[in-house]
């Protein structure tokens, strides 16, 4: 097993499960907490981000497959995704090709927020190109049809491409496509001027 | 740099001399006094008749302790907001008098601003993630691109509000902080509550429905402990996760609640997992108090800031955004 991401609250791990080439998510004991709040946290966390990746799917949205989910460990084992992450290769392309892997992002977070879907931290290193686009990490997502959370949700996207990426063509592409795949989109647009506005979710996007 | 500093945002009139000498921050005088409700919560025009009769007495206590002239003050700094309109009202109006009577400039500080900028000054923290939590404050706070921005706050109800409720309903006086950490230290049992984090938010109005539901079945002291592991909990994990995202490495708290062992327990031990520093001021300091509204206004002079009193109108909701902190 071979660590490649530390987070506030998990461990991920590449590893070979069954034969399989696999991710592995391990949500870590936090020792700070006692051990029936920590255990207890750990475990619905763990099967909560398992089925709003289930429901992705279900929503027409690549996901990478889950294989295994074990609550003691406090684990997911999910399909490894041998693509590239937006964030590293998208500044590289040409104009044409941005606009499309853009509009294929929109399209599916439409998706995602028509179906009740918030994924939470939509950045572009959540989110790799392989054979088709997949989303990853929904350890901060939730169910919900709220307004107001899917401007959350897509504020942090174009906070993230401001931040991490020069061309600022690329989130009016990805909008377009949203609004074009989801007819609540105005009143998502409304809501992020609001966020803006409130200026306390300005953060430094990686 | 001698400044007088007048705290009156809720339940405590706190009124301070502070100087700036070499850098540092002295506290020459730091007096208060609190405003008990008879029975159940802060009435916020009792609180401030409170501050309007204690006012003179302490002025006088707080400079007579300090052993400065009046005449040796040089700005006289107030918490403009946020907190209850009649007492914020009640002591921008003292400090507009004082101001106006002896020349002096004044100056209108924000309330959570100030405890963060007192925490840094007497504990050596430099860039710290400021968990505030007080009764009705519980944020999470820290500088990004010149201003102290909240990347986590409370949703509904502060953290000292919710343990304020639910020691009322077990007939405990108001702050019920203290008497619940006591409470706690003899509970065994943890009773699951609900666990209220959305990304870096915290919501606690639930949880205090749900122990109020539970009272009549389970030892209070049981309950105590589940409340305080259950809330605290919540705060260490949403402060990590803001120290995760903006890679700071240092934690500090401020708020009345913070006085409480257990939570600085609870995030002395998060800051260390993640091999951070932890930093928490005296009792004094961390309650509110005239020295952070002093010591702010000095920083706020010193930094080139002026108020006429047009712009000494009282601010309920006043947030730390909105304030460019140029003296950091």
């Amino acid at each position: 097993m071979e660590l490649i991401k530390r987070g506030a609250e998990a461990k991920i791990y590449r590893a070979k499960w069954m034969g399989k080439e696999v991710v592995i998510k391990r949500r870590v004991r936090k020792g700070y907490r006692i051990k029936e709040l920590d255990e207890e946290i750990r475990r619905r966390r763990t099967k909560e981000e398992a089925f709003l990746m289930a429901e992705t799917r279900r929503a027409g949205v690549s996901v990478p497959i889950i294989y295994y989910i074990d609550t003691v460990k406090m684990e997911i084992v999910m399909e490894y995704i041998g693509g590239k992450r937006i964030k590293d290769f998208i500044d590289d392309e040409n104009e044409e090709t941005q606009k499309k892997i853009c509009r294929m992002i929109g399209e599916s977070v439409a998706k995602m927020h028509s179906h009740g879907i918030i994924h939470g931290d939509l950045t572009t290193s959540n989110m790799i190109l392989a054979d088709k686009l997949y989303f990853i990490d929904f350890g901060l997502g939730m169910k919900s049809f709220e307004n107001e959370a899917r401007g959350v949700d897509m504020h942090l996207l174009m906070e993230a491409f401001n931040a991490a990426h020069r061309n600022e063509k690329l989130f009016k592409w990805v909008f377009e496509a949203y609004g074009e795949n989801f007819d609540e989109a105005d009143e998502v647009k409304r809501k992020i001027d609001e966020i803006i506005k409130r200026g306390r979710y300005m953060r430094r996007v990686s | 740099m001698i400044s007088l500093g007048i705290e009156g945002t809720a339940h405590t009139l706190g009124i301070a001399i502070v100087e700036k000498i070499n850098e540092k921050c002295k506290i020459l005088s730091n007096e208060s006094r609190m405003y008990k409700p008879a029975k159940g919560g802060i009435h916020p025009r009792e609180a401030a008749n409170h501050h309007a009769m204690h006012l003179p007495s302490l002025l006088h206590e707080s400079i007579k302790k300090a052993g400065v002239e009046i005449k040796e003050i040089d700005l006289i700094g107030f918490s403009i907001g946020p907190g209850l309109g009649p007492c914020l009202r009640t002591v921008a109006t003292a400090a507009r008098t004082i101001a106006i009577k002896y020349k002096k400039p004044i100056m209108g500080v924000n309330h959570c601003i100030a405890h963060l900028e007192i925490g840094k000054a007497l504990t050596g923290s430099h860039d710290p993630v400021l968990l505030y939590a007080s009764g009705g404050n519980t944020q999470v706070i820290s500088l990004l691109e010149k201003k102290y921005r909240i990347f986590g706050e409370t949703l509904d109800i502060g953290i000292g509000n919710c343990l304020d409720k639910f020691g009322r309903a077990i007939g405990i006086p108001f702050p019920a902080g203290p008497h619940i950490e006591k409470l706690a230290r003899k509970g065994r049992k943890y009773i699951p509550l609900p666990y209220s984090v959305k990304g870096m938010d915290v919501s606690f109005s639930g949880i205090l429905t749900a122990a109020l539901s539970l009272i009549k079945n389970e030892s209070i002291e049981d309950m105590a402990y589940s409340l305080q592991e259950t809330c605290f909990s919540m705060l260490a994990e949403v402060t990590e996760r803001a120290m995760a995202h903006l890679e700071k490495e240092e934690v500090l708290l401020g708020g009345g609640v913070a006085s409480n062992m257990r939570l600085q327990e609870i995030m002395k031990k998060m800051a260390m997992e993640r091999g951070a520093k932890f930093f928490v001021p005296s009792r004094q300091y961390l309650v509110d108090n005239g020295a952070m509204i002093a010591w702010t206004a000095i920083l706020m002079h010193e930094a080139g800031y002026r108020m006429s009193l047009g712009d000494t109108k009282v601010r309920q909701n006043f947030r730390t955004d909105e304030v460019e902190v140029k003296w950091s």
